[in-house]
């Protein structure tokens, strides 16, 4: 891969030395975390595939779409609503920031102590060594944490943000707002790629991405089998590459898993030995490469059978109504759903402490393991709600803080251990 | 029939040797800078048709090499202190490089449990670095002397390094080291007292692991929760025998 595309990464100004480093680090992690793994369905080939060409083909993809004149938006949260960008022609990319990169050139412009996906995100633009955000003609933030709020500030001397205000209640002048925030977001898309959002454009936007959810629906609702069909390690693969990958391409090659996985259930075949403590994992979202919690829970003997996260059910579980007719009135159905996702960024965030005690009953699940990222203070003070809800229904839960380094992986491994000890 | 556990720290390596129920030999020795190496001396000291089930940070390289099974810190002193103090409730383990609090089921088993994040603050190594930047020959002679130290200043940094240098800018105001030192401990304390309310401690306390020696702790401690602290003979064998109480699966309890 590195020889094929370093002319195109040269072109899009990577710097190519460090860009090399970080390549190379990734294929003996995915060797360990994934390629190790037994009784992987045959249909994660693909997702291998697109991880082993993640500043590849893709990207290739991207560049062929822009030399046609088309745009690439990038996002960092699931509120931002993906079937607009795409009924404008644009392509939507989730930009991953999971991993310690360019911190030194990221704490120019940041304080030392704050959010590890923040210092990623702008380690990664100041450092250009991400290929996906070099192909964005804008990237799109939103207000879903202050230091996210404030950072794109910053981001905006390096590329064009635009910034949607999520709003931090439910009540119906907030619902207000976000719809408004949406129309925004509609017209800004509209100038940035030069093209006009038709009904009929949206309307066929809102059913391919509703497609994607469909299938990820279908995939979860598989998981609720026991034994489980598929690791959580490839399921939340899965929902990471999802951000990313050609929608209808990803939308099949999931199609044909779950295919497979049926099959398996059926047969009684599961990824995990019988009786594995079935865990669910809630809490920040966990981006590319960070793989780190997730690996210590499965090669611990347990299985994770539910991402309660934004890479993962947060951002598939609600699908948008397909009846819209009008622009106003897709607008307004695409707000409702988006205003749907349960974000610690709400108060208060009710709906995700109900979805936790549902999801333990209908995936079965032993206990919960809440892993928030550190100096994430929406996510480590709700740990404290969740906590009392989960006590209340006997459900059994480990907090855990912890940022990108592998420094407290033994830690980790031993709080990890001893709960599913406590649990089995 | 005898069985083996062996706690693998980051300070020392503890081993036990169980007839039965009885203790028939333990041994103690510092983990040095070869921690496979040094449990590895240790295990010889079992007869090979013995099973040993390993403990500790080092459990899984020695369950690769020499030991039956493995067990966390956390269930080999919940055994552990099941065994020596059956009415015992929680658990309080400091060690060399982490801070635990056990809540036990009463059957030997763990109802809850919280340790430190990653970083060293409120452990034995915090002491014993501590001890270093206050110019004393050991922790023992730290805690001795904190023990008559004066509580007319706090220390505020929780982090080893912070700590450090507080302390240090401390004696160069002239605070005397004992008083210095009293405020590391009770910061140690604060600490203990915090992951314990955490876990919602109930007594009796049995306090494990090396920092249990520390006097100056013990006394902090007790006036802490207001009440009694149970200190095990050989606070550092702990997490040894409950491992060998872990008899392949089935618990020696």
């Amino acid at each position: 891969m590195v020889n094929d595309y370093r002319l195109m990464w040269e072109s899009m100004g990577l710097d190519l030395e460090a860009h090399d480093q970080l390549l190379q680090a990734l294929p003996p992690l995915y060797g360990e975390v994934y390629l190790n793994q037994q009784n992987r369905p045959d249909g994660m080939e693909y997702f291998d595939f697109v991880v082993n060409e993640i500043h590849g083909l893709r990207i290739q993809e991207l560049q062929e779409h822009k030399g046609r004149g088309g745009k690439v938006i990038g996002t960092f949260c699931v509120f931002v609503p993906e079937e607009i960008v795409r009924a404008a022609g644009g392509i939507c990319i989730g930009l991953c920031s999971g991993i310690e990169i360019g911190a030194a050139q990221a704490e120019k412009v940041l304080p030392r102590n704050i959010c590890p996906l923040i210092k990623s995100f702008m380690g990664f633009k100041l450092s250009r060594i991400c290929p996906y955000f070099e192909s964005c003609d804008m990237v799109v933030g939103e207000t879903t944490c202050d230091g996210k709020k404030k950072a794109f500030e910053i981001l905006n001397d390096y590329v064009p943000v635009h910034v949607m205000e999520v709003p931090q209640m439910k009540r119906e002048k907030d619902r207000f707002l976000w719809r408004s925030e949406v129309q925004d977001f509609l017209a800004r898309v509209e100038e940035s790629t030069g093209n006009t959002v038709t009904v009929e454009s949206l309307q066929r936007s809102i059913k391919e991405i509703n497609g994607k959810r469909r299938v990820l629906l279908r995939m979860a609702g598989l998981r609720k089998m026991k034994p489980a069909p598929i690791s959580g390690k490839d399921s939340l693969l899965i929902e990471q590459i999802a951000m990313y990958d050609d929608v209808e391409r990803f939308t099949a090659k999931v199609g044909e898993l779950c295919d497979e996985l049926e099959i398996r259930v059926e047969e009684g075949k599961g990824v995990h030995e019988q009786g594995a403590p079935r865990i669910i994992v809630t809490g920040t979202p966990m981006a590319i490469p960070n793989w780190k919690v997730p690996h210590i829970i499965e090669s611990s003997g347990a299985v994770i059978v539910a991402e309660e996260l934004c890479t993962g059910m947060r951002y598939f579980e609600n699908t948008v109504p397909e009846d819209g007719e009008s622009i106003e009135q897709m607008v307004d159905f695409i707000a409702e759903r988006y205003l749907g996702i349960n974000c610690a960024c709400f108060t208060p965030n009710e709906g995700r402490l109900e979805k936790l005690v549902q999801l333990a009953a209908k995936y079965e699940a032993d206990g919960i393991v809440y892993c928030s990222l550190a100096f994430c203070d929406p996510y480590l003070v709700e740990a404290n709600r969740v906590e009392k809800a989960l006590k209340e229904h006997g459900i059994p839960l480990l907090k855990i803080e912890t940022d990108y380094g592998q420094e407290d992986t033994g830690q980790l491994k031993t709080r990890i251990e001893a709960f599913l000890e406590m649990i089995r | 029939m005898l069985r083996a556990g062996i706690d693998i720290g980051s300070r020392t390596v503890a081993l036990v040797v169980l007839d039965g129920l009885k203790t028939v030999r333990t041994a103690l020795v510092d983990t040095g800078f070869n921690p496979l190496g040094t449990a590895r001396e240790m295990a010889a000291l079992v007869p090979p048709e013995v099973a040993i089930i390993a403990t500790g940070y080092g459990r899984h390289a020695a369950g690769a090499e020499f030991a039956r099974s493995v067990v966390t810190e956390i269930k080999a002193h919940a055994l552990g202190v099941s065994r020596l103090f059956p009415e015992a409730r929680t658990v309080l383990d400091i060690g060399g490089q982490d801070m635990k609090v056990i809540l036990l089921d009463g059957r030997g088993g763990v109802n809850d449990f919280q340790m430190n994040d990653k970083c060293a603050a409120g452990t034995g190594k915090f002491l014993e670095v501590m001890a270093g930047a206050l110019g004393y020959r050991s922790v023992e002679d730290l805690g001795r002397d904190s023990l008559q130290g004066n509580a007319i200043i706090k220390i505020s940094s929780m982090c080893t390094v912070f700590a450090e240098s507080e302390a240090v800018s401390l004696l160069h105001r002239g605070v005397a080291r004992s008083d210095v030192g009293r405020a590391l401990h009770v910061s140690v304390v604060e600490r203990a007292f915090g992951l314990l309310q955490r876990v919602g401690y109930e007594a009796p306390l049995v306090f494990t692991g090396g920092v249990a020696m520390n006097p100056c702790i013990v006394t902090m401690l007790k006036e802490k929760i207001r009440g009694r602290v149970i200190i095990p003979e050989n606070p550092q064998l702990v997490g040894a025998l409950g491992a060998a109480l872990v008899d392949c699966g089935k618990d020696g309890v």
